[in-house]
C-alpha cells in the first residue's frame, strides 16, 4: 500500500443555524490509500456527507471548517477556489445521491461529459466527444451514441446515475467520492450500478470513498470501513474485522438492526407469529385494475392512453395474516393498496370485505367501514398535518368515526394507544416537527391503531427510516399484531424486511402478480426469473457471502408501462410487436400448494 | 438533515424532562418574526403612524378643513419665538398649505383615508379571493378551468380604464374607490389561494385524513385552510401597500378622494404643484407614505421568512 491519496487530519465542521450551532463533524482523521475502497457508514445526521464536502471545500455557506485535508500533500482546507476547481472534477470527483439534481437539466448528456474534459484536460471538441462516448460505453449505457444527444430528463434514474459516474470518471480521477450513490435506486438497478463501480475501480485503479447507510452495500464493496455516529468515528478497520468482530456497541447495534434476507428470524428481534390457515377470509380481491388516462398529445382534442398501474391483481387475505407486497418503484404496489381501501377509484374488478362488496358501497358506508381498515404511510412527517398536535392527529379517526365519544374518553383512548406504540402520553400537545422520523411513524401507527381495525396497510411504512429506527418500528408492528391480531398488507421495496414480517409474499411487476407464495417458498424456491433477480440483487451485510454471491442476470430497467408489450417482458414468445395491441395475459400457475407463478419463458 | 439529529433512547429520556407543551408552527413563526429587526422596526413605526392617525383630532388644535388666510404657505415652525416664520395662528409643525390649512393634521387625516382604503380594499380582495380560489382549487377539473379563465379575462382589463368607467357611471365617491381597487386586487389573491389549495390537496396528510374517515368539509376546514393561511397572510401584507399606492395614484390623477377630505395621494399631488415655493407640502406627506410602504414591505418580508416552510 502506497502513500495516502487523501489524508484528513483533525477535521472539524460547525454550522451556524438560527437554532444555534451544530457541531456536525468532530475532530476526525482518516487516510484513503492508493487503490483502496473506504466505506463510511452511519445513519442520517451522523455527518458522513459533511465530512467529505468539507474536505473538498463544498460546504454550505453557514459552515466553518478547521483542521486539514491533504490531497497528495496539497492542503485543501482554506485553499483558493481556483486551485480547488482544478482538483475537483478531475482528480477528486464526486457522485451524489440524486442524479437528477446533480445533472444540469438544459444540457445534453454528451455536452456535460465533454465540458469536464475540455475544462480539465484542454481537449478539443472532437477528442472530448470521442472520449465522452468511450466513458459512456464504459459505464455500459446501451446505445451510447444516441444517449449523448439526450437530455437528463429523458433518461431513467439508473441511466442518470451511470451518466454521473461517467462524468466523474471521464478525467481518470485519483479519488472518487460516492455519496449514497444507489440509495434512490431500485435494488436491481443498485446491483448494476455497484457492479459498474466495482469494474471501473479495478480498471482505473481509483481510490473510492463510499458513503452509505446500507451495511449490505458497504459489505460488497469496501476494503476498509469507518463507522460514524454524531460526527465521530466510533469504529474503523478492515471490512471483515468490522463485520465479523465489531467492537463498538453502536456498530453491533447497526449490524443487528439490519434486516437480513438470508435470516428471517433472528435472536433479539420479534418474530412473526405463525398464522392459522383455518381462520375466516377477511378480504378477497378479484382481478382489480386501476388505469389512469394519460394524455399523449392532441392540443385541442386530447388523446388519452391508459396507464395500467394495476392490471388484474387477485388475492385473498385471512384474519391475522400478513401479506407482503414487493416490487420496484412503478410496479403499482401503492396504487393497489389505495384502490383496495377506496382512496383511489378502481377501473375494474371486485373487492369483497367480510362478505361485503366494497364496489357498490356508497360514500357514507365506506366512511363507516374505514373503522375496520386503516393505512400507515411512507413519509411520517408528510402524512401528519403540521398544524395539528400529535394528540389531535391520533384522535382524528376517533372523532370522525365515533362522534358520540366524550372529550375525556377520547383523551383516555389516545393516551392508552400512545403508550402502546411507545410514545409518552405527556407529549400529546406537541407538534410533528418536534419529533424524529421514527417517533412520527409511531404517531402514524397510533392513528391507524386507535380504532382497533381488522386490517392495516403499511405502505412503505419503514422505508424512510434509519435502520436502527426501522428495526424498532418493525418490532413494534409485530408486537401490535401479536396483541391485537389484525391482518396486515405490508408493502415494501425492501425484500429483507418483507421476509421478516410476512406470512405470504406477492411479487408485482408492472401492475401484475408474477409470483405469490409463502415466505419461505418464495425466498428459497423462487420460480419466476424476475423474483430470482430481485432476491439475488439484495445486498447482504456479510462481506464473504456478499462477494461470493452468484450474480443473476438482471432484468432491464422497468420499461414504459404505457407500452402494452412491456408486461410480457418475461414471456417474449407470446408478444405481439405493437405497442398498442391487446396482449396475451400470462396465467398464474400453481406449481406447489399455495405457490403461484406467472407464465414465463424458460431462461 | 443536520438540524435534527436522530433521537435514540437516551435522547428520549432527556426529552421527557422537558416541557410538555408543544411549540406550534405559529409560535415558531412568531419567534422568528420578532427576531427579524427590520420587521420589528416596521411594526413599531406602523403602530405609531396608526395611533397618530386614529388620535389625530387630539394631537392638533386645528381641524383638517380649517382655512386660515393669515398663514398661507407657512414654513414649518416649532418654537413660538422663531422670528423667521409666521406664527400668527400658533404653531404649525409641518407648515401650512396654500390656503393656510395645517399640514400636520392634514397628513394624519390623509393617513386615516389611505390606511382605511388599504385595509378595507385588501379585506374585500381577501374575502373574494380566498373563497373563489379555494373553491376553484378544491373542486378542480372543469369547474376550476372555467373559474380561472374568468380570472384571466378580468386580468386583461386595463385597471385605469376600468376605474374611469366606474367613476363616470357612478360618480366619484369614497366607497367606490374601495370597490374598484378591491375588485381588481382579488384576482391575484384568488390565483395564489387556488395554487396553495391545489398543492395542499395533494399532501399526504389530506389522504391520511380521508383514510381516517374525515368528510370533505372537515378536510377543508381542519387541514386545507390552516395550511393555506401562511402564504395568504404574507400576500395580504404585501397587498396593502400596493392598494395604498393605487389609491394615491388615482387621487394624484384626480380620480380619488375629493376636497376637503384628503389622502396621501391628494396631498402629494398638491405638494408637487407647490414644491418649488413650499417644498414642505410635498416632503411631509411623501415621507409618511414612503415610511408606511417600507414598514408594510418589511413586515411582509419578515412574515414570509418566518412562515417559509423551508426554514423548518
Amino acid at each position: 500500500m502506497a502513500e495516502a491519496v487523501l489524508a484528513i487530519r483533525n477535521l472539524d465542521v460547525r454550522f451556524q443555524t438560527p437554532d444555534g450551532q451544530v457541531h456536525a463533524v468532530k475532530n476526525v482523521s482518516l487516510d484513503v490509500k492508493e487503490g483502496e475502497v473506504v466505506g463510511v457508514v452511519g445513519e442520517s445526521g451522523s455527518g458522513k456527507s459533511q465530512l467529505f464536502l468539507a474536505a473538498v471545500g463544498l460546504l454550505a455557506t453557514n459552515g466553518r471548517t478547521t483542521g486539514s485535508a491533504l490531497y497528495r500533500g496539497q492542503e485543501l482546507v482554506g485553499a483558493p477556489s481556483a486551485m480547488l476547481n482544478g482538483i475537483r472534477g478531475s482528480k477528486i470527483t464526486m457522485i451524489f445521491q440524486d442524479p437528477l439534481t446533480s445533472l444540469t437539466p438544459h444540457m445534453r448528456v454528451g455536452e456535460q461529459i465533454m465540458e469536464t474534459l475540455r475544462f480539465h484536460k484542454g481537449m478539443s471538441r472532437e477528442d472530448a466527444a470521442r472520449r465522452a462516448l468511450q466513458t459512456l460505453e464504459l459505464v455500459r449505457i446501451p446505445e451510447a451514441k444516441r444517449r449523448m444527444r439526450q437530455y437528463p430528463h429523458e433518461l431513467s434514474g439508473g441511466m442518470r446515475q451511470r451518466v454521473m459516474i461517467a462524468i466523474a470518471t471521464a478525467c481518470g480521477p485519483d479519488l472518487l467520492i460516492a455519496d449514497e450513490p444507489t440509495t434512490a435506486l431500485d435494488v436491481t438497478v443498485q446491483a448494476q450500478i455497484l457492479d459498474i463501480m466495482r469494474d471501473l475501480k479495478t480498471e482505473l485503479n481509483t481510490s473510492v470513498v463510499l458513503i452509505s447507510h446500507d451495511m449490505g452495500v458497504i459489505a460488497g464493496m469496501c476494503d476498509r470501513v469507518q463507522v460514524m455516529r454524531y460526527g465521530e468515528f466510533v469504529e474503523a478497520g478492515p471490512a471483515e474485522e468490522v463485520f465479523y468482530r465489531p467492537q463498538h456497541p453502536y456498530t453491533r447495534m447497526l449490524l443487528d438492526a439490519m434486516p437480513r434476507i438470508d435470516k428471517p428470524s433472528r435472536e433479539g428481534h420479534s418474530t412473526l407469529k405463525p398464522w392459522n390457515e383455518l381462520k375466516p377470509t377477511l378480504l378477497t380481491v378479484d382481478d382489480i385494475k386501476v388505469h389512469f388516462p394519460m394524455r399523449i398529445g392532441g392540443a385541442i382534442f386530447p388523446k388519452y392512453k391508459p396507464l395500467r398501474a394495476v392490471d388484474g391483481v387477485s388475492f385473498t387475505l385471512k384474519e391475522g395474516e400478513t401479506l407482503g407486497v414487493v416490487g420496484e418503484s412503478g410496479c403499482g404496489k401503492s396504487t393497489l393498496a389505495r384502490a383496495i381501501i377506496r382512496l383511489l377509484p378502481k377501473t375494474a374488478g371486485t373487492v369483497v370485505w367480510c362478505g361485503r362488496n366494497l364496489g357498490d358501497a356508497g360514500e357514507n358506508e365506506i366512511r363507516g367501514l374505514r373503522k375496520e381498515f386503516q393505512i400507515v404511510f411512507q413519509d411520517p412527517l408528510a402524512s401528519l398535518d403540521p398544524r395539528m398536535t400529535i394528540g389531535q392527529s391520533i384522535a382524528e379517526p376517533l372523532r370522525s368515526l365515533e362522534p358520540g365519544l366524550k372529550g375525556r374518553e377520547v383523551n383516555a383512548r389516545v393516551a392508552s394507544i400512545m403508550e402502546k406504540v411507545g410514545l409518552d402520553p405527556a407529549w400529546i400537545n406537541r407538534y410533528p416537527h418536534e419529533f424524529s422520523g421514527g417517533q412520527n411513524q409511531r404517531v402514524g401507527i397510533a392513528r391507524a391503531m386507535i380504532l382497533k381495525p381488522k386490517l392495516i396497510i403499511c405502505d412503505e411504512a419503514v422505508s424512510a427510516l434509519d435502520v436502527s429506527i426501522q428495526a424498532q418500528i418493525v418490532d413494534l408492528i409485530l408486537a401490535l399484531q401479536a396483541e391485537f391480531g389484525m391482518s396486515l398488507i405490508f408493502i415494501s421495496h425492501d425484500l429483507s424486511v418483507v421476509r421478516q414480517v410476512s406470512h405470504r409474499v406477492m411479487v408485482l411487476y408492472l401492475g401484475r402478480v408474477v409470483e405469490l407464495a409463502s415466505r419461505d417458498a418464495i425466498y428459497s424456491d423462487a420460480r419466476h426469473p424476475y423474483t430470482q433477480a430481485l432476491i439475488s440483487a439484495v445486498p447482504i451485510p456479510d462481506p464473504k457471502l456478499e462477494r461470493a454471491k452468484p450474480r443473476q442476470p438482471l432484468p432491464p430497467e422497468l420499461p414504459s408501462p404505457l407500452d402494452t408489450r412491456s408486461a410480457l417482458m418475461f414471456l417474449k414468445s407470446k408478444r405481439i410487436d405493437d405497442p398498442d395491441a391487446e396482449q396475451y395475459r400470462p396465467k398464474l400457475i400453481e406449481v406447489a400448494p399455495g405457490h403461484f407463478v406467472a407464465e414465463h419463458d424458460r431462461v | 438533515m443536520l438540524r435534527r439529529t436522530p433521537q435514540h433512547p437516551d435522547a428520549l429520556l432527556m426529552e421527557r424532562a422537558q416541557a410538555v407543551k408543544g411549540r406550534s408552527l405559529l409560535a415558531d413563526a412568531r419567534r422568528r418574526l420578532f427576531r427579524n429587526k427590520a420587521a420589528v422596526v416596521g411594526m413599531v413605526l406602523l403602530g405609531l403612524i396608526t395611533l397618530m392617525a386614529i388620535f389625530a383630532p387630539f394631537l392638533s388644535p386645528y381641524g383638517y378643513s380649517d382655512i386660515d388666510y393669515d398663514v398661507i404657505s407657512c414654513a414649518p415652525n416649532w418654537w413660538p419665538a422663531d422670528p423667521y416664520t409666521c406664527h400668527a395662528g400658533g404653531l404649525h409643525w409641518f407648515g401650512t398649505d396654500i390656503v393656510g390649512r395645517d399640514l400636520f393634521v392634514r397628513t394624519l387625516y390623509g393617513a386615516r383615508v389611505s390606511l382605511a382604503v388599504g385595509i378595507v380594499a385588501t379585506f374585500v380582495s381577501l374575502l373574494i379571493g380566498v373563497l373563489y380560489g379555494a373553491a376553484a382549487g378544491f373542486i378542480g377539473g372543469r369547474v376550476d378551468g372555467v373559474m380561472m379563465r374568468i380570472v384571466d379575462i378580468l386580468y386583461s382589463l386595463p385597471f385605469i380604464f376600468f376605474v374611469i368607467i366606474l367613476m363616470v357611471i357612478f360618480n366619484q365617491n369614497f366607497v367606490l374607490l374601495f370597490v374598484a381597487i378591491g375588485a381588481v386586487s382579488w384576482l391575484t389573491m384568488a390565483r395564489i389561494v387556488r395554487g396553495q389549495t391545489l398543492s395542499a390537496k395533494q399532501k399526504e396528510f389530506v389522504e391520511a385524513a380521508r383514510a381516517a374517515g374525515v368528510g370533505n368539509l372537515g378536510i377543508i376546514w381542519r387541514h386545507i385552510v390552516p395550511n393555506v393561511l401562511g402564504p395568504v397572510i404574507v400576500y395580504v401584507t404585501l397587498t396593502i401597500p400596493g392598494v395604498i399606492l393605487a389609491e394615491s395614484f388615482l387621487s394624484f390623477l384626480g380620480l380619488g378622494i375629493r376636497e376637503p377630505l384628503t389622502s396621501w395621494g391628494v396631498l402629494i399631488s398638491d405638494g408637487a404643484a407647490t414644491m418649488q415655493s413650499a417644498p414642505w407640502t410635498l416632503i411631509f406627506p411623501a415621507a409618511f407614505m414612503t415610511t408606511t410602504l417600507f414598514c408594510f414591505n418589511f413586515i411582509g418580508d419578515g412574515l414570509r421568512d418566518a412562515l417559509d416552510p423551508k426554514e423548518r
